[in-house]
C-alpha cells in the first residue's frame, strides 16, 4: 500500500463516471483502457432498489504482485510513497503483470503496445495537488487521503452519525 | 505560457461554469469553476471529454456544401466566403417572393439564444423556436396557468428540504452539477426522497421511497395526493388563505379521486399514498415537488405538472428555504440588466407559422412549437415556409418518426445547419457551417438569475483546431450580406459585450477574474407577505379562467392511459450521467464508456416470451424493426420497456457510433401529430413496441 489511498463515500456516488474519463483524459490510457473504473452493483429486493457504483482502481498493493512479474523492471515501486507506476519505456508489453494481478488492474493500451496503470497522477501530486478522479468527481464522493486520514474522517463521520440519532 | 481562463461548458444545456487552463496555445486541463461555491473544481464526464471533442476528426471541419441528394452524405468543402454565397443567393429570392416569414429557425434555447433571436428577427420573420416541444413547454405552460409565471421563474433548494419528491425527474442522471450536489447535500442533511418513476433510474437508488408507477398514471397518483391533502387538511391554510383563488372547486372537483380510487389505476397502495401525504403534512413547508424538467411524455403531462404546481402552493413552499424560490435577476438587485441584442432589431408583426399566440392561443410565442412549424412547412397554411436554419438542435432524433420529418423538410427550398457535430439532422442539410467548439468560441454575455443573480462570460481558451466559427460571427456576418448590417453594429465580441454592459457599469475586463460578476453578495429573498404572481388577479388560479376561455379546462376528469395491447409494452427513453442527446456518443472518450444501448425489460414479462437477460430480441413498431440485447430486471415496469436515447445513428461519418444500438425515436411513428393539447410537449412516452426474442 502506498502511503495514500482513495476512498469513496458510496452514498454520494450517482455513477457518473466523471472520475474515468478525467482520469482518460488527463492519462490518455487508450481505448478500452481504464485506470479507475465504477462498478455497478444492482439488487432489486423490496422495499427500495439499490443501485451502487463502486470505485476500483489500483490498490498500490505493498508487495505487489505485478512489480514481482515484471521481467524489465518497468512496474515500479515509487521509494518516497509507494506509488506503483509503470516505467513506458521499459515495458515491452508482455502483459506479466496483468496476469499477475490478481485483480487484473493494470491495463493494456492497444495504441501504445503497453501496459499503463493508475499512478495516483503522481505528477500532479508532486505538484501537491490531488489525482484529476478525486479532483473533479462531480459530486466529491471520492476523497485523496492517507488510511489514518481516511479512519479518523470515518469514525468522525460515524460518531456524528450516532449523536444525531440520540437527539 | 501557462494562462487560466475561465468560461462556461457548452458539451450540454446545463452549461457549467468551468476554468481551463492553457499552455503555449493548448488547453492541457478543464475543471469546474470553482469561484463558484455551488459548483467547486467538479466536472461531469461530459465536460471531461471536452477536449476529446475538439481534437476528434469525425466532425464538421471546414464549411460543407451538399452535392447528392438530401441525406446521402456527398459533401463539398468550401470557402466561408462561398457558403455565405450560396445561403444568400438562396435566401434572397425567398425573401423577395414569400418575405422573410417564409425563414424558420430553431436552436436548443438557453442563455446565449438573445444574439440568434435577433438574427431571425432582422431577417423579418417571427418564427425563432427552440427545442422546448420535446422538453419542458408542459411544465412551462402548467406553471404559467398556476402562477402566471414561467417554469424557469422557480428555482429549488434542495440543500435545506425536508422532503424532495421526483416525478422521474431524473436528478442523478439527467444531470446538472450543482442541483446534484446540492440534492445529496438535502439527503445529507435528512431529507426523505421520493421517487416516482416505472423505470428505476440512479435516482431511485438514492430515494427513501421508490414507486414504480404505472407507467401514464401520474396525473391519477397526483389527484389522489391532492384529495388525501384537501381532505385532511395538510395544507398549508394561512398561505392558501392569501395567495390561492379556487379551492372550494378544487375541492369539489377531488372529491372522487381517493387514494384507494389513486391505487386502483397506478398500483401504488392507497395506505402508501396516505403516508405519504402525512408526511408531507410533517415536513412543509420545506417540500419540494419537482414539477418536472423534460416532460414531453403523456397526453396529459401538461395537467401533472399542473397538479404539482397547486401541490407546492398548497404546501406553502414558494419562496421558501427548504423549497422552491424565485431566481432573483440584476432588477432585484437594484442593477441593471444586460441590453438584448434583439432590442435592436425593428419588430415584426407577422403571425407566427406554428400558430403560437394565435391558432393555438395559450402557448407563448418567445419559444414557439417545433411540430406544428413542421405542419405549415407541409401544407403551406397559414403561409408557405421555405428555408430552415437549425442551430446546434437534432430534430430528427429530438422528435419522434424521423421518416416522416424527412419527407416534411424535403419541401424547403434550403436547410442550414449550424452545429459542432455531424447532428443527424445536420445530414440532411443543404449547408453545413461548423461552429467552433466551446472551448474555441466567445458567445455573448448572459444573466445568472439565483439568490445571488450576476452575468456570466464564455470566452475562447484556445483557438479553433479547424476553419470553423463562432455563432456569433456565423450570424453578424450572415446578417450584414442580407443587408441587415445596420441591426448588428458590431465588430468583434468586445463591440457585443460593451453593448450588453452599457447599462450594467461594469466592464469587460470584471470577468477577468472569476468569469462571472455576482451583482449582491447576499442571497436575495422576497418578503413572504408580499409575493406577486404573474396571473390578472396576481394570485395562484387553481381555476384559471383566462386559460379557460383559451379552451384549457383547469381541472379535467382523469382519463385512463390506453394499455398496450397483448404483447406489446410502452416504450420509454432516457439518459444516463454521461451523454446526452445524441450529441456525444461519437466522442472517443465517452463511446468508451457505452457504445450501445440494451432494452430493460421486466422478469416477468420477458420470462412469459421466453427472452433470458443479454438474449437478443426483435424490437418492432409499423414497418420500423430492430435488433437489441435485452437487459431482464425488476427495476421496469410490466407494461413498459425503456431503452437509452442517442443510440442507432445513421450518420456514417460518425465512426464509432454509426449503427449502434436502436434508436427510440423510430418508432414513434405518426407521433409527430400527437401532442399535450394544453401544453404543447410532445406525446413522445405514448408509443407501443412488441418484443420478440430472436
Amino acid at each position: 500500500m502506498s502511503k495514500y489511498i482513495v476512498t469513496q463515500n458510496v452514498a454520494d456516488c450517482i455513477g457518473c463516471r466523471a472520475c474515468e474519463v478525467h482520469c482518460k483524459e488527463k492519462n490518455n490510457s487508450g481505448s478500452g483502457a481504464f485506470y479507475c473504473r465504477m462498478i455497478e452493483v444492482t439488487s432489486t429486493e423490496a422495499p427500495l432498489p439499490r443501485i451502487d457504483f463502486v470505485y476500483l482502481s489500483c490498490f498500490h498493493c505493498e508487495k505487489a504482485w505485478c512489480v514481482d512479474a515484471c521481467p524489465t523492471g518497468a512496474m515500479r515501486r515509487r521509494d518516497k510513497d509507494g506509488i506503483v507506476y509503470v516505467d513506458k519505456k521499459s515495458c515491452v508489453g508482455c502483459k506479466a503483470c496483468i496476469t499477475a494481478c490478481p485483480w487484473t488492474v493494470p491495463q493494456w493500451n492497444p495504441e501504445t503496445g503497453k501496459v499503463g496503470k493508475c499512478d495516483l497522477c503522481m505528477d500532479r501530486i508532486d505538484e501537491g495537488l490531488e489525482p484529476a478522479c478525486v479532483t473533479k468527481c462531480t459530486t466529491g464522493c471520492l476523497s485523496f487521503t492517507t488510511p489514518a486520514e481516511a479512519s479518523q474522517t470515518a469514525r468522525q463521520a460515524f460518531a456524528e452519525q450516532l449523536l444525531q440519532n440520540r437527539r | 505560457m501557462k494562462e487560466t481562463k475561465y468560461s462556461i461548458c457548452g458539451m450540454c444545456a446545463v452549461r457549467c461554469p468551468v476554468t481551463v487552463q492553457v499552455e503555449n496555445g493548448k488547453p492541457i486541463w478543464i475543471e469546474g469553476n470553482s469561484h463558484d461555491g455551488g459548483m467547486g473544481r467538479s466536472l461531469c464526464a461530459k465536460g471531461g471529454a471536452a477536449f476529446a471533442q475538439r481534437l476528434d476528426r469525425q466532425r464538421p471541419t471546414a464549411p460543407l456544401l451538399r452535392r447528392g441528394q438530401r441525406g446521402e452524405g456527398e459533401w463539398r468543402e468550401a470557402s466561408w466566403d462561398e457558403a455565405f454565397d450560396y445561403i444568400t443567393t438562396r435566401l434572397n429570392p425567398i425573401i423577395a417572393e414569400h418575405g422573410g416569414r417564409a425563414i424558420m429557425f430553431s436552436d436548443r434555447g438557453g442563455p446565449f439564444a438573445d444574439l440568434r433571436q435577433a438574427f431571425v428577427k432582422a431577417l423579418g420573420s417571427p418564427n425563432y423556436i427552440n427545442h422546448d416541444c420535446t422538453c419542458g413547454r408542459n411544465v412551462h405552460h402548467a406553471s404559467k396557468s398556476v402562477y402566471g409565471l414561467g417554469r424557469k421563474d422557480f428555482a429549488y433548494d434542495y440543500e435545506n428540504a425536508r422532503h424532495i419528491v421526483l416525478f422521474g425527474r431524473n436528478i442523478t442522471e439527467s444531470l446538472k452539477v450543482k442541483e446534484v450536489k446540492s440534492f445529496l447535500r438535502g439527503i445529507k442533511n435528512g431529507a426523505r426522497v421520493t421517487y416516482i418513476d416505472p423505470r428505476a433510474s440512479v435516482t431511485a437508488g438514492k430515494a427513501s421511497r421508490y414507486w414504480q408507477i404505472k407507467p401514464g398514471t401520474d396525473y391519477a397518483l397526483l389527484l389522489g395526493i391532492a384529495h388525501c391533502i384537501v381532505a385532511n387538511n395538510y395544507y398549508d391554510t394561512d398561505f392558501v388563505e392569501k395567495y390561492v383563488n379556487g379551492l372550494a372547486e378544487f375541492k369539489a372537483f377531488l372529491t372522487p379521486y381517493t387514494p384507494e380510487w389513486a391505487a386502483g389505476e397506478t398500483g401504488i397502495a392507497a395506505s402508501e399514498i396516505e403516508t405519504f401525504c402525512r408526511e408531507l403534512n410533517e415536513d412543509r413547508p420545506k417540500v419540494i415537488i419537482h414539477p418536472g424538467w423534460m416532460l414531453a411524455r403523456y397526453r396529459d403531462s401538461f395537467h401533472a405538472s399542473r397538479m404539482i404546481h397547486i401541490l407546492n402552493a398548497l404546501m406553502g413552499s414558494i419562496e421558501q428555504p427548504g423549497g422552491l424560490f424565485y431566481p432573483k435577476g440584476p432588477k432585484d438587485a437594484g442593477k441593471s440588466g444586460l441590453k438584448s441584442l434583439a432590442a435592436l432589431v425593428p419588430a415584426v408583426n407577422e403571425e407566427r407559422a406554428d400558430g403560437c399566440g394565435s391558432r393555438y392561443p395559450q402557448w407563448d410565442k418567445g419559444a414557439g412549437m417545433l411540430q406544428t412549424a413542421y405542419e405549415a412547412i407541409d401544407s403551406g397554411v397559414p403561409y408557405p415556409v421555405k428555408a430552415y436554419f437549425v442551430h446546434r438542435h437534432n430534430p430528427f432524433i429530438a422528435m419522434p418518426d424521423t421518416k416522416e420529418q424527412r419527407r416534411i423538410l424535403d419541401k424547403l427550398d434550403l436547410i442550414v445547419a449550424v452545429d459542432v457535430n455531424f447532428s443527424e439532422t445536420a445530414w440532411f442539410a443543404d449547408v453545413i457551417l461548423p461552429e467552433n467548439t466551446f472551448l474555441e468560441r466567445d458567445s455573448i454575455l448572459r444573466t445568472e438569475k439565483g439568490l445571488k443573480p450576476g452575468f456570466g462570460r464564455r470566452q475562447q481558451c484556445v483557438k479553433p483546431l479547424n476553419n470553423t466559427k463562432a455563432g456569433w460571427e456565423i450570424y453578424v456576418e450572415l446578417a450584414k450580406r442580407l443587408g441587415k448590417g445596420d441591426c448588428f453594429p458590431f465588430n468583434s465580441i468586445e463591440d457585443i459585450w460593451q453593448y450588453q454592459l452599457q447599462d450594467t457599469g461594469l466592464s469587460v475586463s470584471d470577468f477577468e477574474a472569476k468569469g462571472f460578476v455576482k451583482l449582491s453578495d447576499k442571497a436575495i429573498w422576497f418578503d413572504r407577505d408580499k409575493l406577486k404572481f404573474g396571473t390578472e388577479t396576481g394570485k395562484i388560479e387553481l381555476v384559471n379562467q383566462k386559460w379557460e376561455a383559451m379552451g384549457v379546462p383547469s381541472l379535467p376528469p382523469y382519463v385512463a392511459p390506453e394499455g398496450p395491447p397483448e404483447g406489446s409494452f410502452r416504450l420509454l427513453f432516457g439518459r444516463n450521467g454521461y451523454q446526452a442527446h445524441g450529441m456525444h456518443h461519437n466522442n472517443p472518450i465517452l463511446c468508451d464508456l457505452l457504445d450501445v444501448n440494451k432494452l430493460w425489460i421486466n422478469t416477468a414479462a420477458a420470462k412469459k416470451l421466453g427472452i433470458k437477460d443479454g438474449d437478443q430480441v426483435r424490437v418492432t413498431a409499423g414497418d420500423e424493426q430492430g435488433t437489441i440485447a435485452a437487459y431482464v430486471t425488476d427495476l421496469i415496469h410490466p407494461e413498459a420497456v425503456f431503452m437509452l436515447h442517442g443510440f442507432g445513428s445513421d450518420v456514417p461519418a460518425k465512426k464509432r457510433s454509426f449503427g449502434h444500438g436502436l434508436a427510440d425515436q423510430m418508432f414513434m411513428q405518426g407521433k409527430l401529430k400527437e401532442w399535450d393539447k394544453a401544453g404543447g410537449g410532445l406525446n413522445l412516452a405514448e408509443c407501443f413496441v412488441t418484443v420478440t426474442p430472436v
